[in-house]
């Protein structure tokens, strides 16, 4: 009646390829930790459509775990990018080479 | 085809080139803005799946706390562009390939699978019935997440403090 599931797997799949992307070709932490939103992001996406698929409500539960991780994950993550830029000065992770 | 995977079509470009210009933004706040938009894309495609309860969430947390708190950060630090420049070709080269493998593998393996020529039916979680089955069913796993988020909240707080009092030391030690 709206699409096949698929279709929805191959969405949540591009949305996860551009999150890895974002990890490990940007130069920014914080770009860095936005590549982790977007992954965590189409991972909701097919538990969504997982859960429309077999009519049950765990994937959906999943999803409100993964709303919680993600905010925790988060909260401490831009902690320490403002931790190491008092450290260092700047959000480049190339300046983070020493171990002190 | 009816109105409803038409709308589901258009939500997935929608969500995809919003993506797309966030990860290639240079200006960390476009990049924010866009993604904003691309969860707002998320969220109405979870109420055409029926999570109502999520769509409304996925607005509250993903667009309206972490996207404003990494907003709150980017104009809090004061970051200048890092200049982006790829890596040399060497570097890149044997990943782009081994990743386009996965990534023809993976779609392959998507359409070849039975499950996904399922077409999806219309459904709907309501808030209320979904609350009761995650209290019923998680209620341990709801308490374990309350406590890691009470515990995410305790590590930012001493993360920022100590380093704040390490600085205040530092100009106190100039001032000396």
């Amino acid at each position: 009646m709206i699409v096949p599931f698929g279709h929805v797997l191959l969405l949540a799949g591009l949305l996860f390829l551009m999150g890895i992307f974002c990890v490990v070709a940007r130069r920014s932490l914080i770009m860095i930790l936005l590549g982790d939103e977007i992954m965590l992001n189409a991972a909701s996406i097919s538990l969504v459509g997982a859960a429309l698929r077999w009519q049950h409500l765990e994937g959906q539960a999943l999803v409100l775990f993964i709303f919680a991780i993600a905010a925790a994950e988060v909260s401490v993550g831009l902690a320490l990018i403002v931790w190491a830029y008092r450290q260092t000065g700047n959000v480049d992770p190339e300046n983070y080479n020493i171990l002190r | 085809m009816s109105i409803y995977s038409i709308i589901f079509y258009i939500l997935a470009a929608f969500i995809l080139v919003t993506t797309g210009l966030a990860i290639s933004r240079r200006n960390l706040v476009h990049a924010v803005v866009y993604l904003i938009f691309s969860f707002f894309g998320s969220a109405m495609l979870f109420y055409l799946f029926g999570a109502p309860f999520l769509a409304a969430l996925e607005v509250i947390i993903y667009a309206g706390a972490i996207m404003v708190l990494f907003l709150f950060i980017i104009i809090m630090l004061k970051v200048e562009t890092v200049d982006e420049r790829l890596f040399p070709l060497s570097q890149w080269l044997p990943a782009a390939f081994f990743g386009l493998v996965y990534i023809i593998l993976w779609a392959v393996l998507i359409i070849m699978d039975p499950n996904s020529k399922i077409n999806l039916t219309n459904a709907r979680a309501e808030p209320g019935l979904f609350g009761q089955y995650i209290f019923e069913r998680h209620w341990l796993s709801i308490e374990i997440v309350s406590i890691l988020l009470l515990i995410a909240l305790i590590g930012s707080l001493i993360i920022g403090r100590r380093s704040r009092k390490a600085s205040a030391e530092k100009i106190s030690e100039g001032e000396q």
